[in-house]
């Protein structure tokens, strides 16, 4: 397809997928919810060719040359718009960022008149983090160009639910393991769920590849019904990190409560914070993992953070920008005109077929 | 009103209090002069109803704003608005205003606000406002969330005998939620509270109204835990009256599904079993008053991001419709459907209508309760089209509207 590709070296796994677009027929990257397990599993692999390239002394391609990235933050972002900026530089685009700490919503323009702004000038895609449950959607209504969530309030985040499933997957190949998924992995997401895009994305890709999910936090700062998206609910982090592969960390995000839930970051760590002793109730070689930023001390010791052969937290961020240039490249394929990405799906005529 | 020729509307299916007979009606002085077997006389407007349901012009208890053409088109001739005003309703003089606004084809009732600027700390001038129109008192959009001042409300009002309308919604539990804690509210992200917010408000505002000897009436009742706690204060006799809108007996919280701002309401839509919940106490009693609780708001308030758009529903050119799906599921029959739409609040009201009786005032309509349309939002009647059930197909309409016995030309 692309002259990269074939300089690439080939990706460990390859699997079968519908041809051309119907591999991910979507415009948008708004949440994992609306992906398929295929649908997942594609970005994964497509994001492996990058990971490569990522590790060169050299790593640029001119994939997206030509094309303008917008990555729009109306809520500040440190990690994230940084690996989104990489990621598009990385393919050649021009890449702009828009704080919206300094831009007209301060000054009372509505979300929608920024779009309609952004829309205007162009862009071939726009990256979008937002403090509202749903307000990348209500933007992508609005523009003509692919819209990538880079999180929407307490909603999804689902770049980082897929970085998350690849800096897992490697680290599980390395040790043997080449599953396809993660078919009977038990993995204990531990933090503040209530307030966590993270978490939602994360449960949605992970329960689609297969694993258990558990989810532990004090009763206040746990969802209801999350049994309904299919993760058991605990709120004893023992009982909760008996016997699991894999514990997730999060922080409480205490810029988005409102009330008081927790009586002090001390007790929080007393309950809920992953300690080596901690880590010995889950099972042997457990790995442990952290979208960032943390709060050492509070939800996670040092010593278990900086875990060599244990915590993959460094490889997550690692795997951020190799996933965000798959996004990139699939989304923006059908504007660049790649082959079997346009308006009409590859092999027909216009008529029917099977998805 | 006198130059008005009298009325008699002929051919038609008069919905009466507990039956539907065939016959004429005839109003003269905008009142209400006979019902049944009565002939036109010379001089007369006469107006064949073809067939159609006669029934008594809609008492639309709680809305907040004034929209007249939406109101005529849903067959509604008097509305009690809600003092949720920009200045609120907290004065005499802005009451007084308020209470000539709509006349002569939709007469405005007035609630006042029961605390001043709706703040819910300091007793408003209720019993000025009262002789100045005010026909009830409210709590507003919010609930009173300190206990010793909603119960010297209740005293108060009950003194000036004038009933209050509450919004029951724990303060403190709901804070800024914009959903209902659940399955949907979890997977969209939305700052959301458990439903006993509302039940826990119930409970504390009847135990305050029993104490105070005052009439309450909770104008949204959605939750089973709330409609079984104003079920039992019924039974025992205090004197609670409960209401709801059409979007919380016809929707549950999957309506929220893809953060679609018109089903952004306040309280927030429940889960099914509470709307089947509410549907059963409309079926038995329990719930009184169905209102549209109208309140229209154009994008700058709905096209934003759910949890920050304004909650609220245009709702006043569908109540008449939504409410007869109840009678086609035969949860209640046509009487019935009007006590909700009529009688009831006009009784809270105090006012003169809401039944086909002689001496009450001739504020009526002939409906198609068949007729079949389409909801759309785009081509509302009212001033502004944000109704969770834009694109729905819907039956019944006001074919005629006659408010004291003229007609309305919608």
């Amino acid at each position: 397809m692309t002259s990269t590709r074939s300089s690439q070296a080939p990706a460990p796994l390859r699997r079968d997928y519908p041809a051309g677009s119907l591999a991910f027929p979507h415009r948008d990257l708004l949440g994992i919810g609306q992906l398929e397990r295929h649908e997942i599993l594609y970005l994964l692999d497509e994001a492996e060719q990058w990971v490569q390239l990522n590790r060169q002394s050299t790593k640029h391609s001119d994939l997206l040359a030509g094309l303008t990235i917008i990555n729009a933050f109306f809520e500040n972002s440190t990690r994230t718009l940084l690996s989104f900026e990489i990621a598009g530089k990385r393919l050649g685009a021009d890449v702009v960022n828009m704080h919206a700490a300094q831009s007209s919503v301060k000054k009372g323009e509505t979300l929608i008149d920024t779009a309609i702004t952004l829309n205007a000038m162009h862009a071939d895609a726009i990256v979008i983090r937002h403090g509202s449950s749903g307000a990348v959607e209500l933007i992508a209504s609005k523009v003509d160009c692919p819209v990538l969530n880079a999180g929407d309030g307490q909603h999804e985040h689902p770049t980082q639910g897929l970085l998350d499933a690849l800096a897992l997957r490697h680290a599980l190949r390395e040790r043997g393991h080449n599953a396809d998924d993660f078919t009977g992995l038990t993995i204990t997401i531990c933090g503040d769920i209530l307030h966590s895009r993270v978490a939602r994305s994360n449960i949605l890709s992970l329960t689609a590849l297969g694993a258990n999910v558990r989810l532990c936090a004090p009763p206040a700062l746990m969802p209801a019904e999350v049994e309904a998206m299919g993760a058991t609910p605990f709120d004893n982090f023992d009982a909760a990190l008996d016997g699991a592969d894999v514990a997730m960390m999060l922080r409480l995000q205490t810029e988005r409560m409102e009330g008081q839930f927790i009586p002090s970051a001390r007790e929080y760590h007393h309950l809920f914070g992953l300690t080596k002793d901690r880590l010995n109730r889950a099972a042997p070689d457990a790995l442990v993992m952290h979208p960032g930023p943390m709060n050492r001390g509070v939800e996670i010791d040092s010593e278990v953070a900086d875990m060599l052969d244990r915590s993959i937290i460094t490889r997550q961020v690692e795997m951020g920008v190799a996933i965000r240039m798959a996004a990139l490249d699939v989304l923006t394929r059908k504007a660049r005109g790649v082959d079997g990405w346009g308006d009409r799906a590859p092999g027909t005529s216009g008529g029917g077929q099977w998805v | 009103m006198s130059a008005v020729a009298p009325l008699t509307i002929t051919g038609g299916k008069l919905v009466l209090g507990d039956s539907i007979t065939a016959g004429n009606i005839r109003c003269a002085d905008g009142m209400i002069e006979a019902v049944g077997d009565v002939a036109p006389q010379d001089g007369d407007t006469v107006v064949d109803a073809k067939g159609k349901l006669v029934t008594p012009g809609i008492v639309d208890f709680g809305v907040f704003a004034i929209d007249k053409p939406a109101c005529h088109f849903g067959g509604i001739t008097r509305v009690a608005v809600m003092p949720d005003q920009s200045p609120p309703l907290d004065y005499p003089s802005r009451v007084q205003l308020v209470a000539q606004s709509g006349k002569p084809d939709l007469w405005v009732h007035p609630l006042a606000a029961a605390t001043k600027d709706l703040a819910g700390a300091e007793l408003a001038e209720i019993g000025l406002m009262r002789d100045s129109g005010a026909r009830g008192v409210a709590t507003g959009r919010g609930w009173i969330a300190d206990s010793g001042a909603m119960l010297r409300l209740l005293q108060y009002a009950a003194m000036l005998e004038m009933t209050v309308t509450s919004h029951a919604e724990d303060s403190g539990i709901a804070g800024n939620a914009a959903a209902t804690s659940g399955d949907m509210a979890t997977r969209l992200g939305l700052p959301n509270a458990p439903a006993e917010a509302e039940a826990l408000a119930v409970s504390r505002d009847i135990m305050l109204a029993e104490m105070a000897g005052a009439r309450l009436h909770l104008r949204q009742v959605t939750t089973r835990a709330s409609l079984d706690i104003v079920r039992a204060a019924k039974a025992r006799g205090v004197q609670v009256t409960a209401g709801v809108t059409p979007a919380h007996f016809m929707l549950s919280d999957l309506a929220t599904a893809e953060f679609r701002t018109f089903a952004r309401l306040s309280p927030p839509l429940r889960c099914e079993d509470d709307r089947q919940a509410v549907i059963a106490a409309i079926g038995d009693g329990t719930i009184d008053v169905i209102a549209s609780g109208h309140d229209p708001r154009g994008p700058e308030d709905k096209r934003l991001p759910f949890a920050d758009a304004e909650p609220g529903m245009a709702g006043a050119d569908t109540l008449l419709a939504m409410t007869l799906t109840l009678v086609r599921d035969e949860v209640i029959d046509l009487p019935r459907a009007f006590q909700l739409l009529a009688a009831s609040p006009a009784r809270l009201l105090g006012v003169n209508c809401g039944t086909l009786e002689v001496g009450a005032e001739a504020d009526l309509c002939i409906v198609d309760a068949e007729k079949p349309w389409i909801i759309d939002s785009g081509q509302s009647a009212a001033s502004a089209g944000n109704t969770p059930f834009d694109g729905q197909p819907a039956q019944g309409r006001a074919l005629a509207v006659f408010k004291g016995g003229a007609s309305v030309t919608a």
